[in-house]
C-alpha cells in the first residue's frame, strides 16, 4: 500500500543553513525580489541555466505528457542539484503554486516525486503561493514581505514595460540595458530601507532615465506576447522570444504580471457571483484587488503624465474588453485573462500577437486557440500566431511561423502607408 | 530588365523557377534534395548558368530548409506561406481559399475577407512525406498508389490526427487483406480529413479553391478526395499546371519587388560561399570513439548466437514458428534440440498470406520425406489470419512468444525490450512470468520502419544508412516526441549542414530515447533489471543497439536472431506443447491454397464495424475488423456483467417527454455523460422535452470536424462539435450545455474540480460554431455541488432565458434532478457490487476499466469494453466501485473528482483477488500525466499489474488486444504459480 510520501518540510531553522534555489521566470522582477528575501533571512539563488541537461533531466524525471513548463522547471532544479555546485544537505527548492484547477497546482507534488526518485528525497521544497496551500512548508509571507513583494512586482512591471519600449529603438546598443541594470541595482538597495516607498519619485526618475536614452524615432512593428505565464515570460521556455523579436526589428509588447495577480484575486469574487460560494479568502481577495488596482493606476498615471511612453491598460479595462467573448468564470490556468490580453492588444493598436503555449496546454485549447476565431471575426486585421513549445519542437519551426507573422505585419504596415487596402499584396509584389 | 530567380527549398525537395521581367516562366524544376541542401542549390545555380549568365538577376529564397542558405549567401528570404499568398493574389486574384500540401507541411490560406494563413501545428505534420511512407508500406510507388486509389469501392475510416496514427490504422487493413485500391483511397481521405480538421478551424472552405504543392500536383486520387469532401464544383476547384513549382514562383514574384540585382558570377560566388559553411551545432557524442571500440562491440555481441543444423541433411521432427508482424513476416523451423533449420525474414509487402504460403511450399520442398513438421505456432498481428488459413496448431500472444525466446538466451532475463517495425514492446519479468507489458502509444510509434522509410527517402538502403551512423562524429540531436517531430528536427539539421551519417546516428539515438523515455520511462538501468535482452529487427541496426547501451550505461544481450525472436519463441512454444500430429496444412493443401476477401459492414450493432471476410480454400472463414464476437458467432458471447454497457443502457433509455415549454437539446458529451440523469429529470419536470444527441459515431464526428479550434485537444472534446450539429439537424432550437468549474465533492479529494476542457468546452463551441438554423446555445456557469445556491442561480437563469418560471416549479425540478442523479449513482454502484459478486461466485476474472464518465461512449473507447467481455472478464467501471475503495491520500494534489474515483478504484483493486485495473487515457489528456503514475504506484505496491491504454480517433484495437491478452496470460500464470505453491505448501 502506498502511504502518503512523507516529504521533507522546510523548517524555520533551515533559513539559517539552506540555500534556496528558484527557477527563473521573470528576469527583472526576480532580481528585485531576491535582495529583500535575503534580508528576511531566505538565502535565495535564481537558476538561470539553459543547457541541454536541463531538458534531459526534465524528460527523465517527469511524465512525458506533462506540460513543458513543469518539465523545464523540474529539469532545471534536478540538473542544478546534480551539478555539484550546491551542498545537497544545505539546499532547498522553491516553486510557485497557483491552486486552481489546472495541472500547474501539481508541479510541487511532481517535483517532490522527482526528487525522491532521483535520490534527492531529503531536499526540502517550499511552496510559494498566496492561496494558503502547504502552510507548513512555504515561504512565510509576513505583511512587510507581502508589501515589499507587491512593490517589487510593480517596479518590475514598470521596468520591463519601459525596457521593451526602448531596447528596440536604442541607437547605441547596450544603452537601455545600462539604464535597466542601474535601476535593478538601485531598487534592490532601496528595499533594504523604506526608500522603495517613494513610488512617485522613483517613477519620475525612471521615466526620465529611459527617456534619456538616445532612440531612433521611426516606429517599429509592435508584437504582443501573450500566453501561459511561464511561456510568456521565461526566456528558457520561449526560446528567448523577446530577443528574437527585437532582432527581427520588432518591438515586443509584454504586459505585466500585476494583471495575472489581479486575475487570480478576482476569481474568488467571480465564484461568489456565479455559484454563491463564499470562502474565507473572498474578503481578503477583495482587499488585495483594491490595493493592487490602486498601485496599477498609480503607475499608469505616472507614465501618462510623463507623456512619452505608452502606458499599460488598467485591469478594469481588461474585464470590460472580454465581455461578449468568454465568461469570466473560466478561471483555470490563465483563463479569461489570456483572451482579454489579446483583446487589449488589439484595442491599443497592437495587431500582431504571438500566443505562446506549452504543447497540449489544457486551458489554452479554450481560452487561446479556442477564442482566435471569434476575435478574428470582430477584428479582421488581427494577426495572431499561436506557437506551441515543447522539448522536441524545433526552433526553426517556431521561427518560421514567427517570420510569417512578421511578414504579414510588415505587409499591413505598407498597405496602410499607401492607403490602398483593397489591392492587398500588390505593393510587396511590385506591379509588373 | 532583369530575370527573376525563385528557389523553394522544402523539407524534401528543391524547386527552382526563373522568369523573365514580365513573368514568363523560362525554367522550372522540382527535385528531391536528399538532405544536400546547400550543394544542390549550388549545382542548380551552375546548371542555370547558360540561362542566367550575362543577365541581371533578382533572387529570393523560400522554404523551411532554405533559411540557413539564404542567411549564408546573403540572399533575400521570404517566408513560404507569404510567398504563396503573394503569388496567388497576383496570378489567381479570384481565389477564395488556397490549400497547399508540401512534403511535411499543410497550409490553408483564406484570401477573401479577413486574410488568414494557417500552417499545420507541429503535431499534425506529414502529408507528402506521409503519403510516401504509406506507399512504401504498401510496397508500391506513389504513382501506383494514385492509380489504385482511383479504382476504390470503399473508404475505410483511418485516423486523421497525424500520420503516425493513420499508419496504425492502415497496417491492420493491409494485414487483413483489404483491397489495396480501397486502402489507397482511404490514405488520401485521411490526408484530406487531417487538413480540414487541423486547419479549417471553424472557417468554411468554400468558393474558388486553389490547390498547390507537389502531392496535389501529382495525385489525381488526392484531388478527387478533396473535391468530394469539400463538395466543390469542377469550376471551383483549380489545379494549376504549375502547382508543384508555385511557391518557387511566388518567391520569384517576390524578388520582383526587391531592389537588389545580382550578376550571375556574384550570385554564384555567394552560393559557393554558402555551400562551404558548415555551422557547428551542439551534436551528441559519437557512437564509437574509435575502430577498436567498434570491434570489441561486434565480438561481444557475436556470442549470443543459436546453433544451426542443416535442413538438407537433418532427419526427424521439426517445429515451425511464424511471427506475422505488422510490417515483416518471420519464420523459423527448429529441430528437437532447438537448433535452427531454416529462417526467413522479409517485409510482408502488405500480403502476409501470400508470403507464408510461398514459404510453406519452400519449407515442404526442403523437408522432403526426411523431416516432418510435428507442431506449429503463430504469433503477431496476423496471428488469427494465418492460423485460420493454414490450420496452425497454436496461436499465442506476442509477449509470451518473445519471453519464451529470450529465456532461451538468458534464463535469468528480467527485462526484454523489442523494437520492431512499428512498435516497441517491453516486458518486465518477475518470478518467471511477464509481470508488466509496456507498449508504445500510437503517438510515439514509428520506430523501426521510420528509420527504413527515412533511409529510402534519402536514397540509401537501410543497411548502408545504418552503417554510416557508426562513422558519425557528431550525431544530431533529433528530439524524442514522435516521428513527425523528428522530421522537422532533421529539417533543422539539414539547415545546419549536418551529414547523412550524423542524421542516421541521430535517428538511431532518437529511437532509443523514445523507447527509454516514453515507453519504459526509466531513469536508470537499475530500474529495468540486471539481465536485459534486446531484440526485434530494429536492434539488428548496430547504431540502435549501441545507442541503447550508451544511454543505459549497461551492456545487454542481443541475440543474433534478434529479428526472429517472435518466430523462434513460437517454434519453442510449439515444441513445448507438441501433440502427436500437427494440424498444419499439408504440402498439397498449401499448393492448392486460395483465398478470397471481401469487405462488408457489420450491422449487428451500432458500432457498424468494417469487416474483412476472408474465405480460404480449406473452408475456414476468417473475419477481421470486428470489435466483438457477434459477427463471428452470430450472437453476443456470454452475457457477462459489463458496467459500461449498463451505463450506456441507462443513459440511452432517458427519453424526452413532450411538454408545454418545447424542446431542449442536451449534447451527450463530457460533463453531460455524468449529469444527464440530472438535467433530463430537471428539464422534464419543468415541462421541456429533452432531445439527447445520443451515442457518438464516426459520421457524427465528421459533421463537426471543420469547426474544431485546437487540433491537439482530446477526442472526447472534438466530438462535441458533431453532437451540436446533430442536435441542429434534429430541429432543436435551444441547446443546454453548462460550463462547470466544480464537480460534486464526493469527499475523496482535496478539491472537486473538473478538468479545464470538461469545465469550459462550451465556450469553445460558442466561439467556433455558427448555426444556420439559429439554434441557441445556453451555457451558464453552474455548480451542482451546492444545491441551495444552485436552486437560486438556476431559477434566476431560467427566468432570464425563458421567463415565467416560478420559484416553486424550479425548486421541484431541482429536487427531481438531484433525486434522479443520486438514483443513477446508486444504480451504478449496486450494479458494480453485483458484478463483483458475480465474478466471485463464478470464479471469473474482473477488470476495472478506469476512465472518465464519457469513456463509455463506444466511439471514444472503440469497443474496448466489449473486447474485454469477449475475453471472458467481468467488467466494472471506476465510479461503480469507487465507494468500495478506501480513500487514501495520494502523492499529488488530488483535485479532480473524476480522477479521485480512479484512485479509490485502484485502492479497491489492490485488495481484490483475480482483479486488475486497466486505465483508459485519452490522447492529449494532460491530467492523466499526473494521475497515471499515481494509479500505477497504488497498484504496483499491492503487487498488481498496471495497464494503460491510450485512446484517440484511432480505430485499431490490435495493440489493445495484445495487452489485454498478455494481461490475461500473466493472471493465469500467476494463478498457476499460486496453485502450485499451495499444493507444495
Amino acid at each position: 500500500m502506498v502511504e502518503e510520501t512523507p516529504y521533507v518540510k522546510f523548517t524555520p531553522e533551515m533559513k539559517k543553513t539552506h540555500t534556496i534555489l528558484v527557477p527563473m521566470m521573470l528576469p527583472v522582477h526576480f532580481s528585485l525580489i531576491i535582495p529583500f528575501l535575503q534580508d528576511a533571512g531566505y538565502r535565495v539563488e535564481v537558476l538561470t541555466t539553459t543547457h541541454q541537461g536541463v531538458i534531459d533531466e526534465g524528460l527523465k524525471n517527469t511524465h512525458n505528457d506533462i506540460c513543458y513548463p513543469c518539465m523545464l522547471v523540474i529539469g532545471q532544479m534536478i540538473d542544478a542539484l546534480k551539478s555539484g555546485r550546491y551542498d545537497i544537505e544545505k539546499t532547498a527548492l522553491m516553486i510557485t503554486q497557483t491552486g486552481g484547477g489546472c495541472r500547474a497546482s501539481n508541479y510541487i507534488s511532481l517535483l517532490r516525486k522527482a526528487l525522491k526518485n532521483s535520490g534527492f528525497g531529503n531536499v526540502p521544497v517550499l511552496s510559494l503561493n498566496i492561496s494558503g496551500l502547504e502552510k507548513d512548508s512555504s515561504l512565510q509571507f509576513t505583511l512587510p514581505l507581502l508589501i515589499k513583494t507587491s512593490f517589487a512586482l510593480m517596479y518590475g512591471d514598470m521596468l520591463m514595460w519601459l525596457n521593451n519600449q526602448c531596447r528596440p529603438y536604442e541607437k547605441r546598443s547596450g544603452d537601455t540595458k545600462a539604464v535597466l541594470d542601474k535601476w535593478v541595482e538601485g531598487l534592490g538597495r532601496q528595499f533594504h530601507s523604506l526608500d522603495f516607498l517613494h513610488v512617485r519619485k522613483n517613477y519620475r526618475e525612471m521615466l526620465a532615465d529611459f527617456d534619456g536614452i538616445n532612440r531612433d524615432k521611426t516606429p517599429k512593428i509592435k508584437v504582443g506576447i501573450v500566453g501561459e505565464i511561464y511561456m510568456k515570460y521565461a526566456p528558457l521556455g520561449n526560446n528567448c522570444l523577446e530577443e528574437f523579436l527585437i532582432g527581427e526589428g520588432a518591438e515586443p509588447v509584454v504586459s505585466g504580471v500585476m494583471d495575472f495577480l489581479l486575475y487570480c484575486l478576482s476569481n474568488a469574487e467571480t465564484d461568489y457571483k456565479l455559484y454563491g460560494i463564499l470562502k474565507p479568502g473572498t474578503i481578503l481577495a477583495k482587499i488585495g484587488t483594491w490595493y493592487l488596482r490602486k498601485r496599477q493606476r498609480q503607475m499608469i498615471r505616472a507614465i501618462t503624465e510623463h507623456g512619452v511612453f505608452v502606458p499599460p491598460t488598467p485591469f478594469s479595462r481588461l474585464t470590460e474588453l472580454v465581455e461578449g467573448y468568454i465568461g469570466r468564470g473560466t478561471k483555470m490556468g490563465e483563463g479569461w485573462l489570456l483572451t482579454a490580453e489579446m483583446l487589449e492588444l488589439l484595442d491599443s493598436g497592437v495587431n500582431n500577437i504571438v500566443c505562446t503555449q506549452p504543447f497540449g496546454c489544457l486551458p489554452n485549447h479554450i481560452v487561446a486557440k479556442g477564442m482566435i476565431r471569434k476575435i478574428k471575426d470582430r477584428h479582421p486585421y488581427a494577426n495572431i500566431m499561436p506557437i506551441d513549445y515543447d522539448p522536441s519542437a524545433t526552433r526553426i519551426n517556431q521561427e518560421n511561423r514567427l517570420k510569417l507573422m512578421l511578414a504579414n505585419a510588415r505587409l499591413s504596415v505598407k498597405e496602410s502607408d499607401v492607403q490602398q487596402t483593397e489591392r492587398v499584396g500588390e505593393e510587396a509584389f511590385a506591379l509588373r | 530588365m532583369a530575370y527573376r530567380l525563385g528557389l523553394d527549398i522544402g523539407s524534401t525537395t528543391l524547386k527552382a523557377v526563373v522568369t523573365d521581367e514580365v513573368g514568363n516562366i523560362l525554367y522550372k524544376s522540382y527535385e528531391r534534395h536528399m538532405s544536400r541542401v546547400r550543394e544542390m542549390a549550388l549545382e542548380k545555380l551552375k546548371e542555370l548558368g547558360g540561362l542566367l549568365d550575362g543577365m541581371p538577376i533578382k533572387a529570393a529564397i523560400t522554404g523551411s530548409a532554405g533559411l540557413g542558405l539564404a542567411d549564408s549567401a546573403g540572399v533575400d528570404f521570404v517566408q513560404e506561406v507569404f510567398a504563396t499568398a503573394g503569388g496567388v493574389k497576383r496570378l489567381y486574384p479570384k481565389t477564395d481559399v488556397v490549400i497547399e500540401l508540401g512534403g511535411e507541411d499543410a497550409k490553408i490560406i483564406f484570401l477573401q475577407g479577413a486574410m488568414e494563413e494557417r500552417m499545420n501545428s507541429t503535431c499534425a505534420g506529414g502529408t507528402g512525406a506521409f503519403i510516401d511512407q504509406m506507399a512504401s508500406l504498401l510496397n508500391i510507388t506513389v504513382d501506383r498508389l494514385d492509380e489504385l486509389s482511383l479504382q476504390h469501392t470503399d473508404i475505410y475510416p483511418i485516423a486523421s490526427r497525424c500520420g503516425v496514427f493513420a499508419k496504425t490504422d492502415i497496417q491492420p487493413l493491409i494485414n487483413q487483406g483489404a483491397r489495396k485500391e480501397n486502402i489507397a483511397a482511404s490514405i488520401y481521405q485521411a490526408v484530406v480529413d487531417q487538413t480540414i480538421a487541423g486547419l479549417a478551424q471553424g472557417r468554411p472552405i468554400t468558393g474558388k479553391v486553389l490547390f498547390l504543392g507537389g502531392p496535389l500536383a501529382f495525385s489525381k486520387g488526392l484531388r478527387e478526395r478533396f473535391i468530394q469532401t469539400l463538395g466543390l464544383d469542377e469550376a471551383d476547384a483549380v489545379f494549376p499546371d504549375i502547382a508543384q513549382y508555385f511557391v518557387a514562383l511566388g518567391a520569384a514574384i517576390y524578388a520582383d519587388g526587391l531592389e537588389k540585382e545580382y550578376e550571375y558570377q556574384s550570385l554564384l560566388t555567394a552560393f559557393e560561399r554558402a555551400a562551404q559553411v558548415h555551422e557547428q551545432v551542439e551534436g551528441l557524442e559519437p557512437l564509437f570513439a574509435d575502430r577498436s571500440a567498434y570491434d570489441a562491440f561486434v565480438s561481444r555481441h557475436a556470442k549470443a548466437s543459436v546453433e544451426q543444423a542443416d535442413i538438407a541433411t537433418y532427419c526427424g521432427r521439426a517445429h515451425l514458428g511464424i511471427d506475422a508482424g505488422s510490417t515483416t513476416t518471420k519464420i523459423t523451423l527448429i529441430d528437437d534440440s532447438k537448433r535452427i533449420l531454416y529462417t526467413y525474414y522479409a517485409p510482408n509487402l502488405g500480403n502476409p498470406l501470400k508470403i507464408v504460403r510461398a514459404q510453406l511450399e519452400e519449407i515442404y520442398r526442403l523437408c522432403g520425406d526426411r523431416i516432418t513438421i510435428a507442431s506449429s505456432a503463430v504469433t503477431g498481428y496476423g496471428e488469427e489470419l494465418i492460423k485460420n488459413a493454414f490450420n496452425i496448431d497454436f496461436g499465442l500472444v506476442e509477449t509470451v512468444a518473445h519471453y519464451r525466446a529470450a529465456r532461451h538466451f538468458n534464463p535469468e532475463a528480467d527485462f526484454i525490450i523489442d523494437i520492431g517495425g512499428q512498435d516497441i514492446k517491453c516486458f518486465e519479468i518477475r518470478d518467471g512470468a511477464v509481470a508488466s507489458v509496456m507498449l508504445n502509444e500510437a503517438c510515439s510509434s514509428g520506430c523501426g520502419s521510420f528509420i527504413e522509410t527515412f533511409a529510402k527517402s534519402l536514397g540509401y538502403p537501410v543497411s548502408e544508412f545504418a552503417a554510416l551512423a557508426l562513422e558519425s562524429r557528431n550525431p544530431v540531436d533529433l528530439g524524442t516526441r514522435c516521428t513527425v517531430f523528428m522530421n522537422s528536427s532533421v529539417k533543422q539539421a539539414q539547415k545546419n549542414g549536418a551529414t547523412v551519417a550524423d542524421i542516421s546516428a541521430g535517428l538511431a539515438i532518437s529511437v532509443v530515447k523514445n523507447a527509454i523515455y516514453k515507453v519504459i520511462r526509466a531513469r536508470n538501468a537499475d530500474e529495468l533489471g540486471k539481465h536485459i535482452v534486446v531484440q526485434g529487427g530494429t536492434f539488428l541496426n548496430d547504431a540502435v543497439l549501441r545507442s541503447f547501451e550508451m544511454l543505459m550505461g549497461r551492456n545487454v544481450v542481443r541475440p543474433a536472431i534478434a529479428g526472429l525472436m517472435g518466430a523462434y519463441g513460437a517454434a519453442l512454444h510449439a515444441m513445448d506443447h507438441a501433440k502427436a500430429v500437427s494440424t498444419i496444412a499439408t504440402a498439397q493443401q498449401v499448393a492448392a491454397f486460395t483465398h478470397q476477401s471481401k469487405f462488408v459492414t457489420c450491422n449487428l450493432c451500432t458500432n457498424h464495424c468494417s469487416l474483412t471476410v476472408n474465405v480460404f480454400e480449406n473452408g475456414n472463414k476468417f473475419i477481421s475488423g470486428n470489435r466483438c464476437e457477434r459477427p463471428v458467432r452470430g450472437v453476443a458471447g456470454r452475457d457477462l456483467p459489463n458496467l459500461y454497457q449498463f451505463k450506456r443502457n441507462h443513459l440511452t433509455s432517458l427519453r424526452g417527454i413532450p411538454g408545454p415549454r418545447g424542446k431542449i437539446g442536451l449534447p451527450l458529451v463530457l460533463n453531460m455523460y455524468e449529469n444527464l440523469p440530472f438535467w433530463h429529470a430537471f428539464f422534464t419536470k419543468l415541462g421541456f422535452e429533452t432531445v439527447v444527441s445520443g451515442i457518438s459515431t464516426r459520421a457524427l464526428y465528421a459533421k463537426g470536424q471543420h469547426t474544431i479550434a485546437s487540433d491537439t485537444v482530446c477526442y472526447p472534446a472534438k466530438l462535441v462539435h458533431g453532437h451540436m450539429k446533430t442536435l441542429e439537424e434534429q430541429g432543436v432550437k435551444t441547446v443546454f450545455y453548462p460550463c462547470m468549474t466544480y464537480n460534486f465533492d464526493e469527499g475523496s479529494s482535496d478539491n472537486c474540480f473538473h478538468c479545464p476542457v470538461v469545465a469550459y468546452y462550451p465556450e469553445s463551441v460558442n466561439a467556433n460554431m455558427t448555426f444556420e438554423s439559429g439554434m441557441r446555445l445556453l451555457y451558464p456557469y453552474l455548480s451542482l455541488n451546492h444545491p441551495k445556491q444552485f436552486a437560486k442561480k438556476i431559477h434566476a437563469y431560467m427566468n432570464e432565458q425563458f421567463g415565467g418560471i416560478s420559484k416553486r416549479e424550479v425548486n421541484a425540478a431541482v429536487k427531481a434532478g438531484y433525486q434522479a442523479y443520486h438514483a443513477y449513482k446508486k444504480a451504478v454502484a449496486d450494479e458494480g457490487k453485483r458484478a463483483l459478486e458475480y465474478a466471485q461466485k463464478n470464479g471469473l476474472k474482473t477488470i476495472v476499466l478506469a476512465g472518465r464518465p464519457y469513456h463509455i461512449d463506444p466511439e471514444i473507447n472503440h469497443g474496448i469494453d466489449q473486447l474485454i467481455s469477449t475475453l471472458g472478464f467481468v467488467l466494472v467501471c471506476e465510479d461503480s466501485v469507487a465507494e468500495l475503495g478506501k480513500y487514501k491520500r495520494v502523492n499529488v494534489l488530488n483535485q479532480w473528482t473524476y480522477h479521485a474515483r480512479m484512485y479509490r478504484a485502484a485502492t479497491l483493486t489492490a485488495t481484490l483477488p483475480d482483479t486488475q485495473l486497466v486505465q483508459l487515457v485519452s490522447f492529449g489528456c494532460g491530467i492523466d500525466a499526473v494521475t497515471s503514475d499515481e494509479v500505477r504506484d497504488l497498484l504496483r505496491s499491492a503487487g498488481k499489474l498496471y495497464t494503460q491504454i491510450k485512446i484517440d480517433e484511432i480505430n485499431n484495437l490490435g495493440a489493445v488486444k495484445i495487452r489485454l491478452r498478455s494481461l490475461l496470460a500473466a493472471m493465469e500464470d500467476k494463478n498457476k504459480d499460486e496453485k502450485e505453491e499451495s499444493t507444495r505448501g
